[in-house]
């Protein structure tokens, strides 16, 4: 009873939000890996030029839902999923939504950094390529204002047509924002992008985001709550495959409504 | 808390260590040298077996009656014909059906199924797909004892060795660049054909040529496929008659005259050399393009 009433609290505050700053909206979402119910019944509104942060301990599903909106989780065979999931009032999972529409509206960060094994430029230019853009002009303009846009433009400008694993690994993950943001997304989605980074380009990345937020919807999944706490301006809590607790960061942070959050954040467990 | 490890007993176990150390080290040393004595005496006595029937005139005359004027052109072109045919038709057949088994298919028992089929066709004898090459090549589709009925065959032989490699190679690439590219909205062509492939190329040209270096070298198929050992001429196309080096060295061996051993010498050395060349290609195209991740 009393987490229906924790729920209805919560929808309330999230409906005085106006629907057009709606980017997905997730309703009653259901996952399975085989037979493993990963993800149980999600509602969750994520709203434009904002940073959603998703933290949760190990194994709650947290990337799962992450890897869902863009579908990159179909990539797992034996997957099935309930409920729907729209991104700017279509469906996601609609027969006729073609997946690599979506996924051009959505970029995605990864957990380790994962350059391709092409030069810097080759790198930022893949996706507009691969969308077909051959101008040489547009190219140029285009990998220079990613590599901007994800403040490493400075350290790579002069060494643009050498290979990417040269780069340290913060710089590998700076270059691969670039080369999310040169296919012009919508949202950016990322999964755990600083985990695999030393606290200087950590600082680097969560700086960006903040930048980026002006002009994208981010959403991040981070098993660092401090980091949630520092770059977000909402949060949901994620508990083995459930949201027990979607609010503003700063309200999650300093007065969540549910006792395991609570207990999460002051590291109880997880 | 007292120990539970005897120090003393300890050391006085060292020495059978140490020794047992030292004598597997000593055996595996000698397992090698082995491998390395034998090639070096077959190396050897072949070698000088074929000095002084070894010349440019070896290289341009045709198979005659007479040893010192046997040559070993209408093999080696042949073999060169022949890879003509079985280069592109086992690549090509190859790596389709690696890109399709690695990343089209769903993993089921029909893929298991198939996937252990290949794996066992890789063991197959050669003297089994000459006969499927005689049935089907030769006389069910009337193309004769030609080069493309033999390529046809040879392609098919070396086939389930290429198609393994190559999956290997392309299982090797690691899935992060997959799902990078999936998550810009490339398709899976795009992705096989920009990320995979180009990261896979190595590994697939490598098993490639050394299984194309191993149908240089066969011989028992084309016996099968009754392709002639004494040919006097050059083929001119695809669905001329020919011959190949391995049958021309075992044809010159089976000679009741002693000097036509000398001249089977001098042919195994050029096939050697032909197949070394080979695999330093294999080994060079691997240096050029191996990439870390």
């Amino acid at each position: 009873m009393e987490l229906t009433v924790v729920k209805e609290r919560k929808n309330k505050q999230v409906e005085e939000r106006s629907e057009k700053n709606v980017v997905y909206r997730t309703k009653n979402l259901n996952l399975w890996y085989g037979e493993h119910h990963a993800l149980k019944n999600i509602d969750l509104d994520i709203y434009e030029n904002e940073v959603t942060a998703i933290i949760g301990p190990s194994g709650c599903g947290k990337s799962t839902y992450i890897k869902t909106l863009n579908r990159m989780i179909e990539l797992v065979p034996s997957v099935r999923t309930s409920g729907e999931i729209t991104y700017r009032g279509r469906n996601i999972f609609d027969k006729s939504y073609r997946v690599e529409e979506l996924r051009t509206q959505v970029g995605m960060v990864f957990q380790k950094p994962n350059p391709f094994p092409k030069s810097i430029y080759d790198n930022v230019a893949y996706g507009p390529r691969i969308h077909g853009i051959r101008d040489k002009k547009i190219l140029d303009e285009i990998v220079e204002r990613s590599l901007r846009g994800a403040a490493i433009w400075d350290e790579v400008k002069d060494r643009l047509h050498t290979n990417a694993y040269g780069l340290s690994g913060g710089q590998q993950q700076r270059l691969c924002i670039a080369r999310c943001l040169a296919i012009e997304p919508d949202v950016i989605l990322m999964d755990e992008p600083t985990s695999a980074l030393d606290p200087i380009s950590t600082l680097k990345v969560e700086e960006l985001v903040q930048e980026l937020k002006k002009n994208y919807s981010i959403i991040i999944v981070t098993h660092n709550m401090q980091q949630a706490a520092r770059i977000s301006d909402k949060t949901a809590f994620f508990l083995n495959g459930e949201v027990i607790e979607y609010s503003d960061t700063d309200k999650l942070f300093s007065n969540p409504d549910d006792k395991r959050t609570e207990d999460y954040i002051t590291g109880r467990f997880g | 808390m007292g120990k539970l490890i005897d120090k003393q007993r300890v050391v006085q176990h060292m020495n059978g260590r140490l020794l047992r150390n030292n004598v597997l080290k000593f055996l595996f040393f000698l397992a090698t040298l082995f491998g390395l004595i034998v090639l070096v005496v077959l190396l050897y006595r072949i070698l000088t077996q074929a000095i002084g029937w070894l010349n440019l005139d070896f290289l341009n005359n045709f198979p005659s009656r007479r040893p010192e004027n046997a040559g070993i052109k209408a093999g080696l072109v042949g073999s060169l014909w022949l890879m003509v045919i079985v280069a592109p038709v086992s690549l090509i057949l190859g790596v389709g059906t690696a890109i399709y088994l690695e990343e089209y298919a769903k993993k089921n028992r029909f893929t298991d199924f198939i996937q252990t089929n290949i794996s066992n066709l890789a063991g197959v004898p050669s003297i089994v797909f000459g006969l499927l090459g005689l049935t089907i090549f030769v006389r069910e589709l009337n193309l004769g004892r030609s080069i493309l009925a033999a390529g046809l065959t040879m392609s098919l032989l070396v086939l389930p060795v290429i198609v393994v490699a190559a999956q290997e190679a392309i299982r090797a690439v690691p899935n992060q660049l997959r799902e990078a590219s999936y998550g810009m909205g490339a398709t899976k062509w795009q992705t096989i054909y920009r990320i995979v492939l180009p990261a896979s190329i190595p590994g697939i040209l490598t098993g490639s040529i050394l299984a194309l270096s191993r149908a240089i070298g066969e011989t028992a198929p084309l016996v099968v496929l009754g392709i002639p050992t004494f040919l006097a001429y050059l083929p001119r196309g695809i669905l001329d008659t020919f011959t190949v080096m391995p049958m021309q060295i075992y044809n010159w061996t089976s000679r009741p005259q002693a000097d036509f051993q000398n001249v089977a010498a001098a042919g195994i050395v050029v096939l050697l050399v032909v197949l070394i060349f080979m695999n330093s290609i294999a080994i060079f195209i691997r240096n050029k393009f191996q990439k870390r991740y």
